[in-house]
């Protein structure tokens, strides 16, 4: 979504049949996936791999009928006739929802229903022509987004839709007899506390971070002379893999914590959030800094001569003229590490600082996949939503002029 | 999503390089003498040197796990960059744009985690999400570095008559080749600290002897590995920076 360039309309004067290539495409690689792969698997019990079942043995008649019936529909958004190319992408805009929707609907129920008359140890879980069905429609959507050029609003409310309905559907109990919604309601308190662990310690690095990386970032524009060793120096931290980082500080930090007792009264340790946060600021501050003096040298020295000339102080240019034209670059900064602290904050979980990669690793140890992915998908949808929240920051904090 | 290269002076970035290595090398295959280093620091670990399996047999098969998933990624990701910057695939290339955008900011260790149910346990998996992850910074900087190849250069190529081919292998590559390398260099050091987190599910690599040592509560063989680990991926930065400077037009 963060491009938004337009193919040209050219596709109406070729007069081929097909207009929407990437669309036909989507629409195969879906048919494909739920032709090879496995909708959904019933398993005994969780630790067991499951029985492979497809779309058709999975779904209801009318189900997956319904689901045929809008890949058709799609099918014709994608060709020159019978739809004008706008209500085309319009329409695409309407079957793909659905499609999505109905995909997630009969996952759910056919676990209720394949359940019913199983052992209550049981589990069904989602195949890879479900992630096909899934991210398909995504893509068209973005697809059909990008072809008709909307603003960022429009694009905006039409997520936010989307997401209460999906959300909707999670907090109905459309999903509960899924193995990986089983998972949730045995782990509900202790998913609710490591996935605020983890919104802690993200925020735990993000403030420092900022605190120190936009000061420096400035320094950086300056004093050129700092600016070789500085950068130099944190992408020297960017490079060490955060496994590593995170255990390299584990030791000097007990042994800080074993020779001041004070510190490890208050959380100063080996093990734990301590080495976590500060692993966190060391890999947030490269783009802060970064995106800091890229915003400020993006601002035009002539803005800054009439600044001058119109008398105003040194003080008064930094805050009224280079903040609010470096803002949307700082902006971009703040939104690519927090996207990376978000994913870096899985890791931190091995050296017991807790958090959603706590599910992971505990269920990669256990073999439960299932509790796997209670770790990994709300990860990603967390990472998704931050990049997708902040770059509406981003748009929004582009004076008027630049939008 | 490195944009800004920074220029730093050459002589010293150099003799790092050569220092790193030789350091890089030489803990390899010297780890296990510095047993009574390690002892000292740590005097209540009975067995302070990991030795499950050599050093340098974990280096190898941490260098296997990248090469192999990096020569795929960027084979892959340089075509499709290539794919949709052709007058054929253009049409692709905004979704492609975006996909390799969105694909970013999925967490490596999640999509390592995700690969697992489809997969199993192992090298392969590993191999799987390292390539689909480091697919990513490599479409995405193909399509950036030659979509800076000016239209007026384009013009000219093919005002001399250059054919397609002549075009791409002696305008559109020697330009746009810095930019390639930039997405190879974070692809792989992407991959390096990926790889590691691959010893959680069952690839041997260099990650192996810190989880045995998180485990285990053996700080020593967290150390070894992180140590290893560390050096590989600054020493591979820093030859690709060499690459990429000697791949600099007009600086």
């Amino acid at each position: 979504m963060a491009h938004d360039r337009v193919p040209g309309d050219e596709e109406r004067h070729t007069g081929s049949l097909v207009t929407n290539r990437v669309l036909l495409t989507l629409l195969v690689a879906a048919l494909l996936g739920v032709v090879l792969l496995p909708f959904a698997s019933m398993a005994p019990n969780r630790l067991m791999s499951g029985q492979a079942v497809g779309v058709t043995a999975a779904m209801l008649s009318w189900q997956w009928l319904a689901l045929a019936g809008l890949a058709g529909i799609l099918t014709a958004c994608a060709l020159s006739r019978p739809f004008p190319a706008r209500l085309a992408r319009w329409l695409t805009l309407t079957a793909a929802p659905l499609w999505l929707l109905l995909a997630l609907y009969g996952l759910g129920d056919y676990a209720s229903r394949a359940l019913q008359d199983a052992s209550p140890a049981a589990r069904v879980s989602q195949g890879a022509a479900f992630w096909i069905l899934v991210f398909c429609p995504i893509l068209m959507i973005i697809d059909a987004f990008q072809r008709l050029g909307s603003s960022l609003a429009v694009r905006g409310l039409y997520s936010v839709v989307l997401v209460v309905l999906v959300g909707a559907m999670f907090a109905g109990d459309t999903f509960d007899a899924l193995s990986i919604m089983r998972e949730y309601a045995n782990n509900k308190g202790t998913f609710t506390a490591e996935f605020l662990a983890h919104l802690r310690l993200v925020g735990l690095a993000l403030g420092p971070a900022l605190l120190m990386g936009l000061p420096l970032g400035l320094l950086a524009r300056r004093h050129p002379t700092a600016r070789g060793p500085l950068f130099g120096a944190l992408n020297f931290f960017q490079t060490i893999p955060s496994i590593a980082l995170f255990a390299l500080l584990v030791a000097p930090l007990s042994a800080l914590g074993e020779a001041l007792p004070w510190l490890k009264a208050i959380g100063v340790g080996g093990i734990g959030a301590a080495p976590a946060v500060i692993a966190l600021i060391m890999y947030s501050l490269l783009p802060v800094v970064r995106n800091t003096y890229a915003g400020f040298a993006g601002v035009p020295a002539t803005t800054i001569e009439a600044a001058r000339g119109m008398g105003m102080t040194s003080r008064q240019i930094l805050w009224k003229i280079e903040v609010p034209l470096a803002l949307p670059v700082i902006l971009s900064g703040l939104r690519i590490v927090t996207v990376q602290a978000i994913g870096l904050t899985v890791v931190a979980a091995l050296i017991g600082a807790g958090g959603l990669g706590a599910f992971i690793f505990q269920g990669l140890g256990q073999y439960a996949i299932d509790l796997v992915l209670l770790g990994a998908v709300p990860t990603i949808a967390l990472a998704v939503v931050a990049d997708f929240l902040l770059q509406i920051l981003v748009a929004l904090s582009k004076p008027a002029g630049m939008r | 999503m490195r944009v800004a290269t920074v220029k730093h002076p050459i002589p010293f970035r150099d003799w790092l390089l050569v220092a790193l290595s030789v350091l890089l090398v030489t803990l390899t295959l010297f780890m296990a003498r510095l047993e009574p280093l390690f002892q000292a620091l740590f005097p209540d670990v009975s067995n302070p040197v990991y030795r499950r399996e050599s050093f340098l047999q974990l280096t190898l098969d941490h260098l296997l796990l990248v090469l192999v998933s990096s020569l795929i990624s960027v084979s892959v990701g340089v075509g499709a960059g290539l794919f949709v910057t052709r007058r054929g695939g253009r049409e692709f290339e905004p979704m492609v744009s975006s996909m390799a955008a969105i694909g970013q900011t999925f967490p490596p260790a999640a999509v390592l985690a995700i690969v697992v149910p489809l997969a199993g346990f192992g090298f392969v998996p590993t191999v799987v999400a390292l390539t689909l992850y480091g697919l990513l910074p490599v479409i995405q900087n193909t399509i950036a570095g030659l979509n800076t190849v000016p239209p007026a250069t384009l013009e000219a190529a093919r005002g001399i008559g250059m054919t397609q081919g002549q075009i791409l292998r002696r305008v559109e590559l020697p330009i746009a080749m810095r930019v390639i390398i930039a997405g190879v260099r974070v692809s792989v050091i992407i991959n390096i600290g990926t790889a590691t987190i691959g010893a959680t599910v069952g690839a041997q690599s260099l990650g192996t002897p810190i989880i045995a040592g998180l485990v285990g509560n053996n700080i020593a063989y967290v150390i070894q590995g992180a140590l290893l680990v560390g050096l590989l991926a600054i020493v591979s930065d820093l030859l690709f920076e060499r690459l990429e400077r000697r791949f600099t037009f007009g600086a």
